[in-house]
């Protein structure tokens, strides 16, 4: 409690400049009129909720900057907010998502996907007539068809707009006006549109469905799929809204809606309607299909055991061998010393994810640098490096140790010019050699002030998504026959990524997510405890 | 005297093998590591030279063709100096940003002390390790929905993504800030105080000003970290003109061996040279950037 009153004295009181205050209310000024615009665009769009969210956000970071005292808050705000709306946010909703079924083919809510499934299945009513259409505007500027049976001469007219327009034949009455072989061309206040401008409306035209009786599901409806011609169409399936259930009109079988699963199921074989459901919660299935699936534990230990191994690995090459550059090249001696070290450092300088391609073309098999000109005393045996399992793990390590030693030389570098020299010098004058000092000195202080550094390395590379993906994409992919593809450097989060987002058999969120609150879990307590037991950040834990 | 001449070998007689065996062999492992660290460089900016790309490539420097440089500098399918343009103005101002917000948290952390601040910056470090690239159909989703409301910071716009960005590297940055604040003396603080200075005058006129080298290698290590995202930009964007670097040389990867190949190279020399050479030349401030004052350099 005393460090707290003395720190708050510390940092309060004085006189606010006036042109502090001035910065701070031109600034709040601006935010404020920023909610103010977001919050008109939102009333007028009805999002009556999001606005009221929007404006509580506002109101509580004026009450932060207006009111005395509460001087954290000041400071913190900014980033918080960033953080809880693009992170936190974003941690939350996958673990909501790893609940539900979310993916590909079950993307929306039930009234969207009801929509999808009757739309998308539409087919022409059996012996009912076709029609050549004409697409017109009407004063109202709504779309109206006008069509004209080629077997009966008849012309007939309806809109978009079909409560006020609907489906009818057209009469002379109308001021309906033919050519020679029956063709409407003019009717009374309506504008025949051009090609063009049927091109134009294209998308809208299209879409546009028009009854022709009072109940749309069970009557049929008009539909142009090329604003030329036009049929009498019906949905191939119809739902009722109490029960729940679409009828298919082809056999007549029923289909309930099944709010476990998300999808339209016949009670009796199970078929489903459509492969396409809607989101529904799932409870712990994904994570049970985690540990039980057999197709994705089968791989999954091989790939943690490859994940662990390239974090590993990747720490300890790029540790050692930038450790080891950092004991030689610490010693003012060397003449030139400050260009080997920006010279060494130039890896780290150049962009990742451009060495990862510069790497990927001088590996290339047939046409790469290392093979052709390095390794050209291999003739005709070339490495195949993003063919072969062994090769392919041996290539990603090796780009990693090429991307990440320069960082940890120049930690180590740091971390060895704060070793006080007394220390090393008092060790010489009682006769320790250079690799005792080393061994016994230096490398135990060095591991104290590094190790924060060395477990955040690994928590990074056990999640290194860039250097895999944009080099192997975690190919090869050896074993064609699996459902789930498995490549050999394949480290778990590429692998889960093409769950989520290019699986062959559909993107799946739901399991993604489950993946990645798992993988959080995972490194979270991997790093939390290895923290702990470290002295750098021992005031966290 | 004597025990000072004995520290220098090199003013000892028979000067060469002593040498050799403390200094010389030093150099000796720096070449290799010169030659390890910088052939794949040296190969880009040979490869970028070439008119075909890899394979006329197998002896480094045998071409001295500019065509490259000139075609991707001109070209209107592959807007190069829009992509550049672009992915300035993303990353800049990613990088000024998140430094100065990272900074005023990382000052509250320091320097007062209030409730949960503990659990506060060990949530900063966990809730940086939560696998991202996998919360990418979130991300899509606040931004679609942004796009519906406030198209101003929706999908396509550089707005709405350097939101992204600044939500991603807060955590980390307001962390290795924090070690850094810790290392400057409270009693600096405490001074400026006696002086009559408010909490924004110690902050902005002593402690920004006394860490600004490593405020500077902090916004180029973010700068260099936005420049090579390339996952969200090629989510967010969809035109040939909004790319970013990385997105737009990913495109011109189709075919890895080749002429593109050798755009690509030309590409990759011109856009991270500016960033190599900064990089270089703040080299002294590095290790602080990097280790947040946990070891000094």
């Amino acid at each position: 409690m005393r460090t707290r009153n003395k720190n708050f004295e510390l940092y309060s009181g004085g006189t606010p400049s006036l042109r502090g205050t001035l910065a701070k209310i031109f600034i709040l000024g601006i935010v404020d009129a920023g909610v103010g615009f977001v919050l008109m665009i939102l009333f007028g769009k009805q999002k009556y909720g999001f606005a009221i969210f929007f404006g509580i956000v506002a109101l509580v970071i004026n009450w932060i900057y207006l009111r005395r005292g509460g001087l954290p808050a000041k400071y913190l705000a900014p980033g918080v907010l960033l953080l809880l709306a693009f992170q936190v946010y974003v941690v939350v909703y996958s673990g909501y998502i790893s609940f539900t079924n979310y993916g590909s083919f079950h993307n929306g809510s039930y009234t969207e996907t009801l929509d999808a499934i009757q739309q998308a299945a539409v087919e022409p009513i059996e012996g009912a007539a076709e029609y050549e259409i004409k697409v017109t505007k009407s004063k109202d500027g709504s779309i109206q068809f006008v069509a004209f049976d080629v077997n009966t001469k008849k012309v007939y007219m309806g809109g978009e707009n079909y409560a006020k327009h609907p489906w009818h034949e057209v009469t002379a009455a109308e001021g309906l006006v033919v050519n020679a072989d029956g063709y409407p061309e003019a009717i009374t206040g309506q504008t025949f549109l051009n090609d063009n401008q049927v091109n134009d409306l294209a998308s809208t035209i299209t879409k546009i469905k028009i009854p022709l009786g009072p109940n749309l599901s069970t009557d049929g409806f008009i539909a142009t799929a090329d604003a030329f011609f036009a049929q009498q169409n019906r949905f191939s399936y119809i739902y009722d809204e109490k029960t729940r259930v679409m009828t298919r009109l082809s056999d007549d079988k029923k289909f309930i809606a099944d709010d476990k699963v998300g999808f339209f199921k016949n009670v009796d074989d199970g078929e489903l309607l459509s492969e396409v459901g809607w989101q529904v919660r799932i409870g712990w299935k994904n994570y049970a299909k985690i540990f039980g699936d057999k197709e994705l534990r089968g791989p999954l230990s091989g790939i943690i055991l490859w994940t662990i191994l390239f974090a590993f690995g990747s720490v300890l090459s790029t540790f050692i061998l930038g450790l080891a550059l950092a004991l030689v090249f610490n010693d003012q001696r060397i003449k030139g010393l400050r260009v080997y070290r920006a010279i060494f450092i130039l890896p780290y300088a150049f962009p990742a994810f451009l060495s990862a391609y510069v790497w990927k073309g001088m590996l290339n098999t047939q046409n790469g640098f290392i093979n052709n000109t390095i390794l050209s005393f291999m003739g005709d045996n070339k490495i195949q490096w993003f063919e072969q399992q062994g090769a392919a793990r041996a290539a990603v390590l090796l780009v990693n140790l090429w991307l990440g030693f320069p960082y940890m030389f120049l930690i180590c570098t740091g971390a060895l010019q704060a070793i006080p020299n007394d220390l090393t010098e008092a060790a010489s004058i009682d006769g320790a050699s250079a690799w005792k000092i080393i061994r016994l000195i230096k490398l135990p202080l060095l591991l104290i002030s590094l190790a924060p550094l060395l477990i955040a390395s690994f928590a990074y590379n056990f999640n290194n998504f860039g250097a895999i993906y944009l080099l192997t994409g975690g190919g090869p992919f050896l074993d064609q026959t699996l459902k789930v593809s498995v490549g050999a450097t394949d480290i778990l989060i590429t692998f889960v990524y093409r769950i989520a987002f290019s699986g062959s058999i559909g993107a799946d969120y739901g399991l993604a997510s489950a993946f990645s609150v798992l993988i959080f879990m995972l490194i979270g307590s991997i790093s939390f405890f290895s923290f702990k037991r470290t002295r750098g950040l021992e005031e966290l834990a | 005297m004597t025990t000072l001449q004995a520290r220098h070998p090199k003013a000892k007689r028979g000067g060469f093998v002593r040498w050799f065996t403390q200094v010389g062999w030093k150099h000796l492992v720096g070449l290799v590591v010169i030659v390890f660290a910088t052939f794949p460089l040296v190969y880009i900016l040979s490869t970028s030279l070439t008119k075909m790309g890899n394979i006329e490539n197998f002896t480094l420097f045998r071409q001295f063709y500019l065509g490259n440089y000139k075609d991707l500098l001109t070209s209107t399918d592959y807007p190069f100096v829009k992509w550049m343009k672009n992915t300035l103005i993303l990353a800049g101002s990613t990088a000024v940003i998140s430094v100065f917000i990272s900074a005023l948290a990382a000052f509250a952390f320091s320097r007062l002390r209030f409730k949960g601040r503990r659990p506060g910056l060990l949530a900063l470090i966990l809730i940086q390790m939560f696998p991202s690239i996998l919360g990418l159909t979130a991300v899509f989703g606040i931004l679609s929905k942004l796009t519906d409301y406030v198209p101003a910071i929706g999908l396509g716009t550089k707005a709405g993504l350097i939101l992204v960005y600044l939500g991603g590297s807060l955590g980390g940055g307001t962390y290795l800030m924090y070690g850094f604040f810790n290392t400057i003396p409270k009693e600096l603080d405490e001074a400026a105080k006696i002086d009559g200075a408010t909490h924004t005058q110690i902050y902005f006129q002593i402690i920004l000003r006394l860490v600004a080298p490593v405020l500077a290698v902090m916004a180029l290590l973010s700068f260099i970290g936005t420049f090579g995202d390339y996952v969200l930009a090629s989510i967010v964007f969809n035109t040939n003109d909004q790319y970013t670097v990385a997105v737009g040389l990913q495109s011109l990867l189709a075919d890895p061996w080749t002429k593109q190949w050798a755009m690509f190279a030309a590409g990759a020399v011109m856009s991270s040279l500016p960033i190599v050479i900064i990089f270089v030349s703040l080299q002294k401030y590095i290790t602080n950037g990097l280790t947040g004052g946990a070891v000094k350099g």
